[in-house]
């Protein structure tokens, strides 16, 4: 960062992945990028354990999330939704809760002003498309009360033909619900010649595969806080991207970036569901503006089930095909339901991309239905698709009697793409493999699976690989103000959803600066401070922390400026080691070499570079999963999972850890025990709650081992760490599926494997 | 809880009782939970709405040393009681064993679940002084935790129990007593459904909820009638 800064910022293109989609997008190039942190580099913060910085805000209960704000005068506003899953909206009468004590205003279709929201003109639609759809919404001085006024509004309904269910919305003798049918083509892909290699192989299987629709229940729900000040409006709301419903407030209100401001101090989760505005956070604004108070309207669990987003259920059929002892071609085709969304994930992302097979073909078909619109929950269709791909594999490696770990291994050794042919920065996949195989005990599986621990019980082992993005894209930026005491606090416009994020700022600041990690504030959360991307796909890490080293080598290099002058030592000589200024065996603190400068402040910025050229930046990795079957009850065990990751650098092994854990117990729900049930004629959730949706409990957790290759990728950015978000969560549900037929000797293809099914594949 | 006291509302009434050792007293509708009363009047927000309905646990709190769901107790059943909520817990600037427990064993990820999981452990602590990881299984089996923190908080709570040892808190019980005012009084072990004995299952506890398998038996905190909104 020394000598001449360029004259002016440079636009280049570079490549961007998210959730699976890469997109080739404009960059601006300020300054010059760092040399990566290699292989070798003697690094005293980053890559060590670090405890979460707000730990003691969270264990205290002194940390403030969006539910906990109260201000002086605050409305609590709710929303009436839809009992029908397709109604046409004939009229709303609000009088009777107008007229109850206590309530200020009803918002619907007749009165709410305009408010753009994903491609509507306002929030309360005329032809009310899902239970749970908004049709109102109430602002009262007490929750108690609006929930009390919801029951009071009267609607008249004309009630619609409606489909509810993947299969049936994809029939078609079912009710059409959109304009342009229920099935939407949702993209394509393929190389080489299906046809032919079909044709020539030794062995072909077939299998249709299932899986249901997860639901997010992140503790907090989704909610907002709408304050407004004159013409300022400040919104608190639980999310994953302050950036993204500044954006979504703007173009509903029609008011300039200026004057809001939105903030996300801590949040309950989110995994994929929070990636923005919702209809929630512009009734809170609407109210807040119009009675001129500030306003909270916060959903409630069973709305959170309804109208918040899901991971869709899915509809597969993969044909697979072997010759001369590896797999020549890949069939895929899915059907995903995305309720009333209006994109959709792609579960064939990973048969495109996994494994070197040279005759591909895959086709993605998103399907409408009267349900709440999916939104991406962690590794939106890679967790499904990976099931569907890996489940297959594992039936064709049984047919054509090869151990399924070794015709993995055929397939994964390729150093290119296989879908843009580039090469990987980085792949340690076989690695991952070799790792995992010796933690589980690979060589003890047979191909008719082992006893159980009980007579009757049968025992096996399964095992599956994980392909993600994960490399992170500009724009990223970052500022870093040295203090005149040598603390320091970072500003950047990220959030923390939980997964250690502010521990991770804290500690690239730290190393880069050359100061101790305590001696670091972090500043997140809030759109006043230099952009950061959605913390989703996978990104963060890879996205904000190249900036934050950018930014904390530039306060240094500032530092070293001042430093030479004050100790008149010339500028090459002096470092910067743990709060102090380092010459010839000579230290000085920080505070020293400002003493005399008092206020003057460094402060040092960092944007992210684009990511290189002509590489494909990827995650990698491989679970093994041992369960035991108790085929008597249907009852399935997941005893260990061995959870392997190659994600480049590891910066926080300690949170890592947690990532892939957590990652691995959501998986198990979506694998064993995680289901959205819906009556069908009547359009419903039976199961919007926590009681009788079933998340994992601290009962339901095998012992898991996490594992990292840890090396850093230092080709793909200047920290050489890739994202964990979601790798975690991808092949666990696989392998532990590959593991139960293991152990039966019959393949479930239907998720998640209750003991109902379970019992029914082997009756 | 009392069963004999006399009708009280529709109007709100006065409460008083003890929070985190001091007095404190609300004027609140009869329909209104603990977990409200904490979090809108006295503006302790450590305890957390999730469910809303005696299913998650992050409303923990102590009621006279037992842990309850706070959105399943009533605040007008707290009368003359004494509670405790995660904000009590840290004295002098000093976090409690389990809480520094929970920071070094990253016991948490969003930290929404952490008020109540941290309760739960507390109450453990106090009547099992060694427990063991059955035993810790069991008092956060009524807390869930959505980002998957299980394994950390386990490890926490069987390191906060070594730390714990010769800390003055409370006299803890010898290890293996059994208060009859502590955890296992208030979680009691609802009936099996599935008709198998839970001798069958070692790794599942008596009593524990689990999701997968057999429908286990799932403990409640104690249970307080509650006016439907």
């Amino acid at each position: 960062m020394s000598g001449e800064r360029p004259p002016s910022a440079r636009v280049v293109r570079t490549r961007v992945e998210f959730e699976g989609e890469i997109s080739e997008e404009l960059a601006l190039v300020q300054g010059e990028d760092l040399a990566a942190w290699g292989e070798g580099a003697e690094l005293r913060v980053v890559g060590h354990p670090a405890r979460r910085i707000e730990g003691a805000a969270k264990v205290t209960g002194r940390a403030v999330y969006t539910h906990d704000l109260r201000f002086p005068g605050m409305l609590y506003a709710r929303i009436l939704r839809s009992p029908y899953p397709r109604a046409r909206v004939r009229r709303v009468d609000p009088s009777r809760a107008l007229a109850l004590p206590g309530v200020r205003s009803v918002l619907h279709r007749f009165n709410a002003p305009k408010a753009a929201f994903r491609g509507e003109e306002t929030i309360f639609r005329d032809e009310v498309r899902f239970v749970g759809d908004e049709v109102a919404a109430v602002a009262a001085e007490s929750e108690e009360t609006a929930d009390e006024a919801l029951g009071l509004i009267s609607v008249d309904y004309e009630v619609l033909p409606h489909v509810v269910d993947l299969e049936e919305a994809i029939d078609d003798s079912s009710p059409r619900i959109d304009e342009k049918g229920n099935v939407h083509d949702a993209g394509s892909y393929q190389r080489g010649d299906l046809r032919r290699a079909m044709r020539e192989a030794d062995a072909v299987v077939e299998g249709t595969y299932r899986t249901s629709t997860q639901m997010h229940n992140s503790l907090e729900t989704h909610g907002a806080v709408a304050v407004w000040d004159g013409d300022l409006l400040t919104v608190f709301e639980s999310t994953q991207h302050i950036f993204g419903v500044r954006q979504g407030l703007q173009a509903a209100l029609r008011i300039p970036y200026a004057k809001i401001r939105v903030v996300c101090e801590h949040m309950g989760g989110g995994f994929g569901s929070k990636g923005g505005i919702g209809k929630y956070t512009i009734v809170a604004a609407l109210f807040a503006r119009e009675l001129g108070v500030p306003v909270r309207c916060v959903l409630d669990r069973r709305e959170e089930n309804l109208a918040a987003g899901n991971r869709s259920a899915t509809l597969q059929r993969v044909r697979i095909a072997a010759k001369g002892g590896r797999i020549s071609a890949i069939a895929h085709d899915a059907w995903s339901s995305a309720g009333q969304g209006r994109w959709v994930a792609d579960p064939t992302g990973p048969t495109k991309g996994l494994y070197d097979v040279p005759n591909v073909a895959v086709r993605s078909y998103r399907v409408m239905a009267n349900t709440g619109s999916l939104s991406a929950f962690r590794a939106p269709g890679y967790v499904e698709g990976t099931f569907a791909l890996e489940s297959s594999i594992d039936e064709l490696a049984d047919t054509i009697g090869m151990d399924p770990l070794e015709l993995r291994r055929r397939h994964a050794g390729a150093t290119s793409d296989p879908i843009s042919g580039l090469r990987y920065s980085a792949k340690r996949l076989i690695e991952c493999f070799d790792i995992g195989a010796e933690e589980i005990g690979w060589s003890r599986r047979r191909p008719k699976g082992l006893r159980g621990s009980a007579p009757g019980l049968r025992r096996g082992l399964g095992m599956a690989s994980q392909l993600w993005g994960g490399g992170g894209a500009p724009p990223a930026y970052a500022t870093v103000h040295l203090n005149p005491d040598g603390t320091a606090i970072v500003r950047i416009g990220t959030q923390d959803i939980g997964t250690g994020t502010r521990t991770i700022v804290a500690q690239v600041c730290a190393e880069e600066l050359g100061i101790d990690l305590d001696a670091v504030r972090v500043e997140i959360g809030d759109t006043d401070s230099p952009y950061a991307p959605i913390s989703a796909g996978s990104l963060t890490v890879a996205s904000i922390a190249p900036a934050i080293r950018l930014a904390a080598a530039d306060a240094r290099e500032q530092l070293l400026d001042v430093a030479s002058g004050v100790l008149e030592v010339p500028r090459a000589e002096l470092a910067v080691e743990r709060g102090h200024v380092v010459s010839r065996g000579a230290r000085t603190p920080l505070a020293k070499v400002f003493e005399e400068l008092q206020n003057y402040t460094v402060v040092g910025r960092g944007g992210r570079m684009p990511n290189p050229e002509d590489l494909s930046l990827k995650t990698f990795g491989a679970h093994f999963a041992e369960v035991e079957v108790d085929p008597a009850v249907g009852e399935v065990r997941v005893e260990k999972v061995v959870a392997v990751h190659d994600i480049g650098r590891v910066i926080d092994p300690l949170t890592a850890r947690s990532q892939v854990e957590g990652g691995v117990i959501q998986a198990l729900g979506f694998a064993l025990t995680e289901e959205r049930v819906l009556d069908r004629p009547l359009g419903r959730v039976l199961n919007a709650d926590l009681e009788r949706y079933k998340v994992p409990t601290v009962m339901d957790v095998p012992r898991i081992v996490a594992r990292f290759v840890d090396v850093p990728d230092s080709e793909a950015n200047n920290t050489g760490a890739k994202g964990l978000g979601e790798p975690p969560i991808i092949p666990t549900a696989a392998a532990v599926a590959n593991a139960v037929a293991n152990a039966l000797g019959v393949r479930i293809r239907h998720l998640p494997l209750t003991p109902a099914r379970v019992l029914e594949a082997l009756a | 809880m009392p069963r004999s006291s006399p009708t009280l509302g529709p109007g709100a009434v006065d409460v008083a009782f003890e929070v985190n050792g001091r007095a404190a007293s609300v004027r609140v509708p009869p329909r209104r939970t603990l977990l409200d009363a904490l979090r809108d009047e006295l503006g302790l927000t450590g305890a957390k709405r999730v469910c809303d309905e005696g299913t998650c646990g992050a409303c923990t709190v102590l009621v006279d040393g037992r842990p309850v769901y706070a959105c399943m107790t009533l605040a007008v059943a707290c009368a003359g009681r004494s509670v405790e909520t995660v904000e009590g817990l840290a004295r002098d600037g000093a976090l409690h064993p389990v809480q520094e427990a929970f920071i070094a064993h990253d016991a948490f990820q969003c930290g929404f679940c952490t008020p109540g999981q941290v309760m739960s452990v507390v109450a453990l602590l106090r009547s099992n002084a060694a427990p063991t990881a059955d035993d810790v299984k069991r008092a956060v089996a009524g807390n869930l935790c959505r980002c998957g923190a299980y394994p950390n908080i386990v490890a926490a709570a069987l390191a906060a129990a070594r730390a714990k040892k010769g800390a003055s808190e409370r006299p803890a019980l010898p290890a293996g007593a059994r208060s009859t005012s502590g955890v296992e009084a208030a979680r009691p072990k609802a009936e099996r459904v599935d008709g198998k004995g839970a001798s069958e299952r070692p790794a599942l506890p008596a009593g524990a909820r689990s999701t997968s398998g057999v429908e286990a038996a799932r403990p409640k905190a104690e249970r307080v009638e509650r006016t439907q909104r």
